[in-house]
């Protein structure tokens, strides 16, 4: 297929989708598959079916982000580029005959099911990365065709030379959506600088942060876009071999990816001579099997190759020596998934959205004490009030707001007094959190701080690989002091000793998870010291969460927990 | 590439052909071994020491190599898992709405440790890092299924239904 197929291709199916009057997208993401998304699906097609409706065609997509109020259906009628759009929210099976009886039969929607308060959700969203996800039919290669699919790596490949490709992604100021924000535009110059015999573009889908699903929506939702920008960054730094590194944990999106790239290489989308140019490049599926440190540059190359993954000293960058010793390119899904719209919109386009050192936009899984859960995409530089009280709709059940965390294990709980904070990278760093890869779970007076930073270290505890000390016994020191706070048998020392612990673990650690696993308890002692105090020296939990707050419940099991193995100093 | 000779598991088990096939499809290469190791775990539930060994010598690696992959990954299982798997999400998310309390809750009414199973083999109770459906938390996965905003006395009730005789 070349170019001008390719755009016959689009035409035909923006024409096939037209013809039909009313197009219904059932939201099959995995929030919606857990309320039996599937069923209203089928009840939808049974009763077009039924009823004999014409020009109405029902499909299934990716997430719609509201994943509280699932299953959601919305009914798109008229022009392709000017639709209109009905949301309904909590369909189940009754509620989607009845749809199908007024809304698909006689055009008369159905408004008591579209619930009105749903508007602050998506009011100051903008969609980028999202913007397929809920919208196409993630196993049609039409549907995502007629969606703008491969537009960009059409015009990367016809109109533009790779080192053309890399000056766009480089103007757009795209920054790594993974956490650390490192400019892609400079991550790809390095790679397609690099000599090597062959050159290897991996994603990075090893969403490892508990509370955060983004990387999980993009791939079940819209997989031919991740595939896209795999494609184009192939064609940018000259590489021919491309891995999607995905976790064990979302067999939905593994399914996806291996049918999406079936269809694209089918289609002359991925495989050889794409679009009838000089340009190879295929794409394999890794799939993970569990291990959070994996999602370490080092760690996942090594995981890919076939070895346990543990990380290793850089220099070498990946870089420079990567997957298999060659030069390779590693980006994150949300990353990836920028490209396509860059390349299609221009990079004048995307620099547009955000602010002056953070471009574009960011994807957030909402999650915790807050009234709207779900998935959003908003533009850099909203301020974490919008996103928690306008579009999360706040804390429920009439609670105070506590802290935000964002990061996920290597980032930090921020204040209240933060609210009006800008999202951004600069600005999150400031307050001693992380953008991270876009969790965001909020905590209210019922979270105990203590708590959750010992949630975390139990976490880097369990997720360490072991492989350098300061980490693998650090993070169990630390574990032992927090647990002891948590159990009334804390000392203001320990908190010292905490500090202490932190610096060498930030300083000394081999990698990222160990550099950064102190964030939750340094930005929890920075901000609510008080609490830490109170377990001390009153021996209270003001949440009344931790064991001492509550004598009469046996304490729990602490699973895989372990006694540390070295001593260390007193902390004076 | 030439195939190696047939390494064909004595046992004559069907699912070892199968094993075979599929390492066949990936060259017998060595960076494949998480593949295989997925797939090997798929055919038998979980991984014996016996399909670690075959599995090694089918793609050349010593068998330190082998076992250190199937025990550094927390997904691969050397036990046998029981007849049904209650999987509680620890996320951040499915952690601050309660998933601890359905853990311990799970721990005292059928008396079985995370990570292990019943001793009648019925039950393995699991906790997992986080299975991306914070929207809905706190989740729980019962045999494959997704289930969220779950309770303690909700998780008991489906489990009870599976240990009592």
């Amino acid at each position: 297929m070349n170019r001008e197929e390719l755009d016959a291709l689009v035409e035909r199916a923006r024409a096939a989708k037209a013809s039909a009057r009313q197009r219904v997208a059932v939201c099959c993401g995995s929030g919606c598959q857990s309320v039996g998304a599937e069923a209203v699906l089928k009840r939808l097609v049974e009763e077009v079916k039924r009823a004999g409706l014409e020009g109405v065609r029902v499909h299934g997509s990716g997430c719609r982000g509201l994943c509280e109020k699932g299953t959601l259906v919305e009914v798109e009628t008229g022009e392709l580029d000017a639709p209109e759009r009905h949301l309904y929210l909590g369909v189940d099976e009754s509620a989607a005959a009845r749809i199908a009886a007024s809304h698909l039969a006689s055009a008369v929607p159905i408004l008591e099911l579209g619930a009105a308060d749903h508007g602050g959700f998506f009011a100051q969203q903008e969609r980028v990365v999202l913007e397929g996800s809920g919208r196409v039919d993630p196993e049609d290669l039409d549907s995502c065709l007629a969606a703008g699919a491969y537009a960009g790596l059409a015009r990367a490949l016809g109109d533009l030379e790779p080192a053309e490709v890399v000056q766009e992604i480089t103007a757009s100021g795209l920054r790594g959506r993974g956490g650390a924000g490192y400019p892609t535009g400079l991550k790809w110059s390095t790679v397609a600088k690099s000599k090597g015999d062959r050159k290897y573009v991996i994603c990075n889908g090893d969403e490892g942060d508990p509370g955060a699903f983004m990387d999980r929506a993009v791939l079940e939702g819209d997989p031919h876009r991740v595939l896209e920008g795999m494609a184009i960054a192939g064609y940018a730094v000259g590489a021919t071999q491309g891995y999607v590194y995905v976790r064990a944990e979302y067999p939905l999106a593994v399914k996806r990816l291996k049918i999406a790239i079936k269809q694209a290489e089918k289609a002359n989308l991925l495989g050889s001579r794409i679009l009838e140019t000089g340009f190879d490049f295929r794409v394999e599926l890794r799939i993970g099997a569990g291990a959070f440190v994996c999602g370490e540059e080092t760690a996942l190359m090594a995981s890919v190759e076939g070895r346990r993954g543990t990380p290793r000293p850089r220099p070498p960058f990946p870089a420079a020596s990567g997957l298999f010793g060659q030069p390779t390119l590693i980006n994150n899904v949300e990353t990836l998934a920028n490209v396509p719209a860059i390349l299609r919109k221009g990079s004048g386009w995307f620099a547009s959205i955000g602010t002056a050192k953070s471009k574009g936009t960011k994807v957030f899984a909402l999650a915790g004490k807050i009234a709207r859960t779900g998935l959003i995409e908003v533009p850099m530089g909203i301020t974490l009030r919008q996103i928690i009280f306008e579009i999360g709709g706040g804390i429920p059940d009439g609670k105070a707001f506590k802290a935000a965390q964002t990061g996920g294990p290597s980032g930090g709980c921020i204040p209240a007094q933060f609210l009006d904070l800008p999202v951004d990278y600069e600005s999150l760093a400031t307050v001693g959190s992380i953008m991270g890869s876009g969790g965001l779970i909020v905590m209210d007076e019922t979270s105990c701080m203590v708590d959750v930073a010992k949630f975390f270290m139990s976490f880097c505890k369990d997720e360490s690989c072991g492989k350098c000390i300061p980490c693998r016994a650090g993070t169990v020191q630390m574990f032992q002091l927090l647990d002891g706070i948590t159990r009334g048998r804390g000392t203001v020392e320990d908190l010292a000793r905490l500090e202490e612990l932190s610096d060498l673990l930030r300083a000394t650690s081999l990698c990222g998870l160990g550099q950064t696993a102190p964030n939750p308890v340094l930005s929890t002692l920075r901000y609510f010291r008080d609490e830490y105090l109170a377990h001390i020296s009153e021996k209270r939990c003001p949440a009344g969460v931790c064991p001492i707050a509550r004598p009469a419940v046996s304490a729990p099991a602490v699973p895989g927990h372990r006694a540390g193995f070295i001593e260390i100093g007193g902390g004076d | 590439m030439a195939t190696p000779a047939k390494p064909s598991h004595p046992s004559g088990d069907k699912r070892f052909k199968m094993l075979d096939a599929a390492m066949k499809r990936h060259g017998f290469e060595g960076h494949a071994l998480l593949e295989i190791l997925h797939q090997a775990q798929e055919l038998f539930g979980f991984l014996a020491d016996d399909v670690l060994i075959y599995v090694g010598r089918a793609l050349k690696l010593p068998p330190s190599r082998v076992y250190g992959v199937a025990t550094f990954y927390n997904y691969f299982s050397l036990a046998p898992k029981g007849d049904h798997t209650c999987t509680v999400c620890m996320g951040t998310a499915c952690y601050v709405k309660g998933a601890g309390e359905i853990v311990e809750a799970v721990v005292h009414a059928a008396q079985v440790k995370p990570g292990e199973t019943t001793a009648d083999g019925k039950l393995s109770l699991v906790e997992a890092r986080c299975v991306g459906a914070c929207g809905i938390a706190p989740a729980v996965v019962f045999d494959g299924e997704v289930v969220g905003k779950q309770t303690a006395d909700t998780v008991l009730a489906r489990v009870k239904g599976w240990t009592e005789p």
